[in-house]
């Protein structure tokens, strides 16, 4: 369908995706081996996505979300795209391929949708977490921030995440990020703002 | 699909009465400011607009200039302010409040970033001003006081009267910001005493890009708009006649059927206030549940997000607006409903139901047959 309604403001996937979501974990028995929880219901949006592997494939997730069209209708495409991915290949999904489905999302509303792909990654954490296995996607979709410090977006994150950087200052002392060209401290500073918001911080 | 416009305090549709004086109104093309005929005709029909407009509030016409809507007559009150501070007034402080509309408090920030000195008076859990705390900011220093007089967003009304007293005993001015009061309470510049009001067309069924400011005979002033002598020097600009002219109109309308009006506009919120409560669990109303606009109901729906809740009431045809942040943009909801002390889930999660003169029971009854299953829909949807 390419006839989007100038009536409103997303496309007619994000409309039918916020209409008639796909795989809602509505059901209790749904027995999940990996949950990811981010976000949080006081900034306005909270994603849970659950997930059962089989042969390190995912062979089916089930998701709750509280938030706005795009956050729901992102959550439940990404739904569709994830089922029957490797674990490696869901590891990798982002944002952009997420909005892609979906035939893009308005510019203010981008946001909305990075947390799909972040509760699919606490999913899979938690599931190799309770298997006792090794973790080697997370390395794989680490993108180099700071070229300077090598800084990744991980660390950053992880910075954030565990409250360990509260405020950009301490950021900087802790990797001395910016602290060569500086030509990173934008990016950083965008970084820094939708972990905290993502993990509630 | 069938419309159900609940959303009249962001605007109105014109009355059908107002649409056909406009349209007359176009032939009208002499401009107001010429001595000749043409002009004298406009001339004629714009001061029939002033009176009208006059009127509503308790004005004389005289102390009512029109402007291009109310975020204009705002501004103005605050460039006199301004203007007043900067040409040695001892009185330098500007005080208001934590939920005025955007016109005035975006103007008020903007001036503290120029070195003016404004504080914010706080408001109570149901959106009322806390006059102790009001009191408290009061002092011979305070050049401008403005509250408005009904809030947008929550519809709660604030005692203009009390609050102009306790400003003029501290030798300040008063300006209300009376947009959305119009047609929906008393709004009488002698009773509440106010030195300055201001007010839009579109809130009232008249047409957009037309207010009108209302200066009290004797009170400050400096013109705002410069570069013509229209509006006795006050406001510069060719008479926009049209306009002038159908909110003349809109405002006799709120003269004829105002009192009536409201009574009507109360029972259906009620009858949506109470109807709401009593089919959906956790509904919480937001601001004062009596002394607020008649026509408003701002509600919270815990567990599920304002703006989806709008959008799923669009696709039903019925219009809303949220005090959610995701329907604007920004990551913070309703600064309003928060500076109530509303818990800020609740604040993502609030819809307001804003009635007007065109709506029926049977309206009420449609958006009470769809809400309840909107709601559990997404309570479904979301974290348990």
């Amino acid at each position: 369908m390419n006839t989007n309604s100038p009536l409103w403001v997303y496309t007619d996937t994000v409309k039918d995706h916020f209409m008639n979501p796909r795989n809602v974990w509505e059901d209790d028995t749904f027995e999940a081996e990996g949950v990811g929880l981010v976000g949080s219901m006081a900034c306005g949006d909270q994603m849970k996505v659950g997930i059962q592997i089989k042969d390190d494939q995912i062979s089916d997730l089930k998701w709750q979300t509280y938030g706005c069209a795009s956050a729901i209708a992102s959550t439940s495409v990404m739904s569709e795209m994830v089922i029957g991915m490797t674990i490696e290949e869901a590891y990798k999904l982002t944002p952009v391929m997420i909005t892609d489905k979906l035939g893009g999302l308005p510019k203010h509303k981008f946001h909305c949708s990075v947390l799909g792909d972040k509760a699919l990654r606490a999913a899979i954490d938690d599931y190799l977490e309770k298997q006792g296995r090794e973790n080697p996607y997370r390395k794989l979709v680490a993108k180099v921030i700071c070229e300077c410090k090598n800084i990744t977006d991980q660390q950053i994150e992880e910075l954030v995440k565990t409250k360990q950087a509260p405020t950009l200052d301490k950021l900087r002392e802790i990797t001395e990020y910016g602290t060569v060209c500086g030509k990173c401290q934008f990016k950083v500073q965008l970084l820094f703002d939708e972990y905290k918001h993502i993990y509630n911080v | 699909m069938k419309t159900i416009y609940l959303d009249n305090n962001a605007t109105t549709q014109m009355a059908p009465e107002v649409i056909q004086v406009m349209q007359e109104s176009y032939s009208l093309y002499g401009n107001a400011s010429s001595m000749h005929s043409a002009g004298r005709e406009s001339l004629v029909a714009i001061e029939g607009a002033r009176a009208s407009v006059a009127r509503i509030i308790g004005a004389h016409p005289h102390e009512v200039i029109f402007t291009s809507g109310g975020s204009e007559s705002d501004n103005t009150v605050f460039a006199l302010a301004r203007d007043m501070i900067d040409e040695g007034s001892k009185r330098n402080r500007i005080v208001t409040s934590t939920i005025e509309h955007p016109a005035v408090i975006e103007t008020c920030q903007y001036l503290e970033t120029k070195g003016y000195h404004v504080d914010y008076a706080k408001v109570d859990a149901t959106g009322k001003l806390d006059i102790n705390s009001f009191k408290e900011l009061m002092g011979d220093d305070v050049l401008l006081v403005s509250i408005m007089a009904g809030n947008n967003e929550t519809g709660t009304i604030q005692e203009i009267e009390a609050i102009t007293n306790i400003a003029h005993a501290a030798g300040a001015l008063v300006h209300t910001d009376a947009v959305q009061a119009i047609g929906k309470m008393d709004t009488d510049v002698r009773q509440w005493g106010v030195d300055y009001l201001s007010l839009s067309g579109h809130k009232f069924y008249g047409p957009k890009g037309v207010g009108a400011l209302y200066i009290r005979k004797g009170a400050p002033f400096k013109t705002f708009v410069k570069g013509g002598h229209q509006e006795d020097g006050k406001r510069a600009g060719t008479y926009n006649t049209a306009a002038i002219i159908g909110m003349g109109r809109a405002a006799d309308l709120v003269y004829e059927t105002s009192v009536q009006e409201r009574k009507d506009l109360w029972f259906l919120r009620e009858k949506l206030r109470t109807g709401l409560q009593a089919t959906i669990p956790n509904v919480v109303v937001n601001g004062h549940p009596t002394s607020c606009l008649p026509g408003t109901l701002n509600a919270s729906f815990a567990g599920a997000e304002g703006e989806s809740i709008l959008l799923m009431l669009d696709f039903e045809g019925i219009a809303v607006s949220t005090g959610s942040a995701c329907a604007t943009g920004s990551l913070e909801p309703s600064y309003v409903l928060l500076a109530g002390g509303l818990d800020i889930e609740l604040a993502h999660g609030s819809i307001r139901f804003s009635l007007g003169r065109y709506n029926t029971e049977s309206d009420i009854n449609y958006v009470l047959e769809k809400m309840p299953s909107i709601i559990r829909r997404l309570r479904e949807i979301s974290i348990r």
